[in-house]
């Protein structure tokens, strides 16, 4: 309940002081407009159901593209992490592919999907597949070897092991790179819709710029917030928390 | 195959309780040729292991004998401690048994059949337990018997059996890390048991316990081998509780592990880690096995002088 209170107190100052410097008029209110101003932008967008428009068109296009991910990322980091092979050649490969910010993937996606959802899709793919990957081979290489020894010495094998041993120990780093997979798949997608002005939230932010309505920037801006925090911050870290504490990771 | 050893004052087959020798008698191990078949004690093994070598390679790529020319047989039903210095590869020894790992040549023979893989004839308990955190206490008993494809009445029967013997049927809800230690001892004893192996093998599974608790469960274990009639392997660094428990004591060499001496403990049960004759006989394991601690002592001295 303290906390609550602090971060009531917190958030109303930081809007207060926003009103005031909104008030004193340092700056022109069209570069650094006051909360109200901000507010009616939000009021405004989802009455003329642009935002909504918006959010709907951004999550139909993360959930598609995340979940691409999340699946074919699974399933190469499970080939990376079980091949000795794989992992001294693929994945090396994806290691190093990491470092490239996936905004650089835009003009390649651009050249070979032309303007297109796709080229958006393919965006957010390389995005978030990378750690999604990674985070799976990491997993599975930090599991603990004697969950497997437990389950084979009690009568698991092939498949049956994978499934009920093997999956099940390594769903806390699972998780975690579901989790770093829709942070980075969050941003790549609002970074190639802010090039590709097709819809969704990131063009949204891109007319404010192209109208000076500075209003509705911020107001998209923190959307964009508002709905990664939902996701990253609350289904995601529930989701870890509850895991850690049913696993003993963490004091329940 | 030989049967067992003829100079063993024992009874082939030990039962539970009906140890009434209070001797003691250690020998050393005799050259396979000695070990001669004696048709009235032809007994197939449980468990036997015939010129057992381990070896492998260590990290800058020199090759490391582990276990040398083990030969041991274990009789059915038969209380067997393993004990010897840290470093000894006794638990390996368990894991060969078990079939998680291969030996480097020999052979390890179940009911005279060698042993090609995992088998739940042969469940190990392992130091860490390997408990899994994800299912509950009851789920963990299930899991073995889930694997041989029990059909669901029957599982649900064992899991309350096999709870009440361990005395946790109140926890069986519960996750593992809501467990204190000896529980969670106890959860792994019950999962092995519900698979009902042949042979239970244990891999110093008390040793992270307080002294209060692990008495406790000495004298459950004793039970229980006594009412299931499995044959246990136990594997330990204490040379009072293999005293406690054990009808015969086997004591590894350190490095390369090898037999070094048998202990035949004919002392009658249910035991006492006080008892006179129990302490006694913990002594003179002791003593011979003094000498390995040394030597593995001396060991890691030298490792840290070369750095």
């Amino acid at each position: 309940m303290k906390k609550l209170v602090r971060q009531v107190v917190f958030y109303s100052s930081l809007i207060a002081i926003w009103a005031l410097l909104a008030k004193l008029r340092i700056w022109p209110p069209y570069l650094f407009p006051p909360p109200w101003g901000v507010a009616q932008a939000l009021r405004d967008g989802f009455a003329d159901h642009s935002f909504w428009i918006g959010i709907a068109v951004t999550m139909k296009r993360m959930l598609i593209g995340y979940s691409l991910s999340v699946g074919l990322g699974l399933i190469l980091g499970l080939a990376v992490s079980s091949s000795k092979f794989l992992e001294e050649t693929l994945g090396g490969l994806l290691v190093s592919l990491q470092s490239l910010p996936s905004i650089c993937w835009i003009p390649l996606a651009v050249l070979w999907f032309g303007l297109s959802e796709k080229a958006i899709l393919f965006v957010v793919l390389m995005g978030s597949l990378l750690s999604v990957t990674i985070a799976m081979e990491d997993g599975r290489k930090q599991m603990p070897k004697i969950y497997g020894m437990a389950g084979r010495n009690l009568g698991a094998s092939g498949f049956r092991l994978f499934w009920s041993v093997l999956l099940p120990a390594s769903l806390p780093f699972i998780v975690n790179g579901m989790k770093q997979g829709w942070a980075f798949a969050w941003r790549s997608l609002i970074q190639a819709e802010m090039i590709f002005l097709s819809l969704g939230l990131g063009q949204l932010l891109m007319m404010g710029r192209d109208l000076s309505d500075m209003s509705q920037v911020l107001a998209v801006m923190i959307l964009i917030i508002i709905l990664g925090y939902l996701v990253d911050g609350l289904i995601f870290r529930t989701m870890e928390r509850r895991l850690q504490e049913k696993y003993g990771l963490s004091p329940a | 195959m030989s049967a067992s050893p003829q100079n063993i004052v024992s009874p082939a087959r030990p039962l539970p309780h009906r140890g009434r020798f209070n001797t003691f008698h250690a020998k050393p191990p005799l050259p396979a040729s000695t070990f001669a078949a004696a048709p009235a004690e032809a007994v197939i093994p449980k468990v036997a292991l015939d010129e057992i070598c381990l070896s492998y390679k260590t990290t800058s790529g020199e090759r490391l004998l582990a276990l040398d020319r083990i030969n041991l047989e274990v009789k059915p039903g038969e209380f067997l401690c393993i004990v010897g210095p840290s470093g000894c590869g006794k638990s390996t020894l368990l894991h060969l048994i078990a079939g998680l790992h291969p030996q480097t040549s020999g052979n390890v023979l179940v009911d005279g059949q060698p042993v090609q893989g995992p088998g739940t004839d042969r469940i190990l308990i392992f130091q860490e337990l390997g408990l899994f955190p994800w299912l509950t206490v009851g789920g963990n008993v299930e899991f073995g018997m889930k694997m041989k494809n029990l059909p669901k009445a029957e599982r649900e029967e064992k899991v309350q059996h096999y709870l009440r013997l361990v005395h946790l049927s109140k926890f069986r809800g519960s996750y593992i890390h809501q467990l204190s230690g000896g529980m969670r001892q106890r959860v792994a004893l019950a999962r092995a048991l519900a698979a009902e192996p042949d042979v239970l093998l244990m891999d110093e599974p008390f040793a992270a316990l307080d002294a209060q608790t692990r008495d406790l469960l000495h004298d459950e274990l004793e039970r229980i081998w006594a009412e299931t009639g499995c044959t246990i392997i136990f594997v330990t660094h204490n040379v009072r509780e293999a005293a406690r428990l054990g009808d015969r004591v086997v004591l590894l060499t350190f490095r390369p592990g090898r037999v070094k001496q048998e202990f035949n403990v004919n002392l009658p049960r249910p035991r006492h880690m006080e008892h006179p004759d129990v302490t006694r006989n913990a002594r003179n394991i002791l003593d011979c096995l003094r000498e390995e601690i040394n030597k593995s002592l001396e060991v890691e001295y030298n490792d840290e002088k070369a750095r």
